[in-house]
């Protein structure tokens, strides 16, 4: 048998184990035989089986069957379908990555060519980059006073130090010779930055906007917690707030896949610019 | 300076910091146009350097090079360079590699043209057919061909080789070396060369430098090879002057470039150009029947 087929069997066989933990942890606790009067226990509920609050398995997937049957659903503001929030989250995370594309690729290529520039601006970077995007929520909603562009800033703060940083690596490490080629065949610099340097740095400038939507993706949830009103990071936060914990899970589900979608589109196009030397 | 001396080196210097001894001085030579010239020397004596510094890559310390009665002073369409490690854009085609370096030269052709004339340069170095390949579908050699394909394509006043066959087999290195000579004697192209292999030097060069060790290297000889031109390493090694050029060379490789270095050997240190040798040719041996003009000029 061929390893992947294994590999899948041994797959199917842990998400097994790990579902019937779940429906073992979670099935109703029994033995509450305290005699009441049955019109009471119906007030207080207590004639439905008592549950800790998570979901079984099998509420979990009649609550998938029902978020996947309309996605796209708008009941007000507060009750829209996974589709539309996935879409919003998705939106403001695009462009807050697009944004931080435009200011770090010719930044991050300035900073690969020079070497005074990159003395210049590693301080800046170097204290800049380990900040918590969302350490910098607070002075965003009080700049710009738009909780929706403020998430996008914080998507752009986020996703702008692995693209910076991998852009500059990438163009300071191309190869000597295929400088020295352009050189001697007298390329101008415009035709040697996108038809020498572009092409050799695009394989990691690629991991670098790879890793940048991989965290723009993270901390879109949490920036969605904090500003509220649409998108998955709301989403939960409002599930929560039902104390819907299905939704919560699905919720979560869902972000992991969008997540895994994501990183798999930067895969192809990491692919797409690779080359063997 | 002759009429045929179309490159003329004098007095180059490099020295890396300016306290460190510089790693070769005092460097003269010239070239006629289609001379073949090679550079022998151990690592460390500065042929990649003095190679890079013709093509315009790196600034001497001291010194001048004047090609064609104009100084270099930077890069140029006009010196192909084939590189150590052939340097082919893996990114790219064979024939995009060599389209890069003729949109360079021409940048008003048309893509028809551009493509036509890679295909010609594509068919000189026998590589028809692997058009449409990356360099990494091709062997060691066959990455070389491309190289070499590039360099010719832009149609240079002068070739830089650098230690182009280093780092092929013997079979192929031969196979290629004979294209060379083929290329070479068609296209009356002018070529300076680095290389570490006696034989190859005899077999391609009209005239082989001789450099000392480094620090402190120095042109030390030109030899100049009185085989005849047509060569072809099948019978090269049956010439009577073949053994007495090639131990030559290897002595000097063995004892000498060491010697002269330390300023222990016949030449001195201060002597303004380095002297012109003839180990072919036996005592009371006439130069060859019909040396080249440009070489007779050198000689004289």
């Amino acid at each position: 048998m061929p390893q992947r087929a294994r590999s899948a069997i041994l797959s199917c066989l842990l998400l097994a184990v790990v579902l019937l933990a779940w429906h073992v942890g979670t099935l109703p606790k029994g033995g509450a035989a305290q005699a009441v009067d049955p019109e009471y226990a119906r007030l207080m509920g207590l004639d439905k089986p008592k549950s800790d609050g998570l979901p079984t398995p099998a509420q979990m997937g009649a609550t998938i069957a029902t978020q996947l049957s309309d996605p796209f659903y708008d009941a007000g503001s507060n009750d829209k379908g996974i589709g539309i929030q996935i879409a919003y989250s998705l939106s403001r995370v695009a462009l807050g990555f697009v944004l931080a594309a435009l200011v770090a690729l010719p930044l991050g290529f300035a900073i690969g060519l020079s070497p005074l520039i990159h003395g210049a601006l590693d301080p800046f970077i170097q204290v800049l980059k380990p900040i918590s995007p969302l350490a910098w929520m607070p002075l965003a909603l009080y700049t710009i006073k738009d909780s929706t562009t403020s998430s996008i800033f914080v998507i752009f703060v986020c996703s702008v130090w692995p693209m910076l940083i991998n852009t500059a690596h990438g163009v300071a490490n191309v190869r000597r010779d295929w400088l020295n080629v352009a050189k001697t065949l007298e390329a101008g610099t415009l035709r040697t930055a996108f038809q020498v340097i572009l092409p050799a740095a695009a394989p990691v400038i690629l991991t670098g906007m790879r890793i940048s939507m991989g965290i723009a993706w993270l901390v879109i949830v949490a920036a969605e917690m904090l500003v509220g009103n649409l998108g998955i990071g709301y989403f939960v936060w409002n599930e929560w707030n039902n104390l819907s914990l299905s939704n919560v899970i699905f919720a979560i589900l869902v972000i992991g896949v969008v997540g895994m979608i994501l990183d798999f589109l930067f895969g192809i196009a990491q692919r797409a610019v690779a080359y063997v030397e | 300076m002759s009429a045929s001396t179309f490159l003329q080196v004098r007095g180059l210097a490099k020295r890396y910091a300016a306290a460190a001894a510089p790693v070769f001085e005092d460097v003269a030579f010239t070239i006629g146009r289609g001379e073949f010239v090679c550079v022998i020397g151990h690592s460390g004596c500065g042929k990649t350097t003095i190679l890079n510094i013709l093509a315009g890559l790196d600034a001497a310390t001291a010194g001048e090079v004047v090609m064609d009665g104009r100084e270099i002073s930077g890069p140029s369409l006009d010196r192909g360079v084939v590189f150590q490690g052939h340097a082919l854009m893996p990114w790219l085609t064979v024939r995009r590699n060599i389209a890069f370096a003729v949109k360079s030269r021409w940048p008003d052709w048309p893509r028809s043209r551009i493509d036509a004339h890679c295909q010609k340069y594509i068919d000189l170095v026998r590589l028809t057919g692997n058009e449409d390949r990356r360099p990494s579908a091709l062997s060691g050699g066959m990455k070389q061909r491309v190289g070499i394909a590039r360099a010719f394509a832009i149609q240079p006043k002068m070739l830089l080789l650098d230690e182009p066959f280093g780092a092929l087999d013997a079979l192929t290195r031969g196979a290629i070396q004979e294209e060379l000579v083929a290329i070479c004697a068609g296209t009356q192209q002018t070529v300076f060369m680095i290389t570490h292999d006696v034989d190859e030097a005899i077999l391609l060069a009209d005239k082989i430098l001789l450099m000392t060790n480094g620090p402190k290297a120095r042109v030390a000889e030109i030899v100049v090879n009185t085989l005849p031109r047509a060569r072809s390493r099948h019978d090269v090694h049956h010439h009577p002057h073949y053994y007495r050029i090639r131990n030559h060379l290897v002595d000097f490789l063995v004892h000498r470039s060491k010697l002269l270095q330390e300023g222990r050997a016949e030449v001195a240190a201060n002597e303004e150009s380095p002297r012109v040798v003839m180990p072919g040719l036996a005592e009371g041996d006439e130069a060859p029947a019909a040396p080249r003009p440009a070489l007779l000029k050198q000689i004289k």
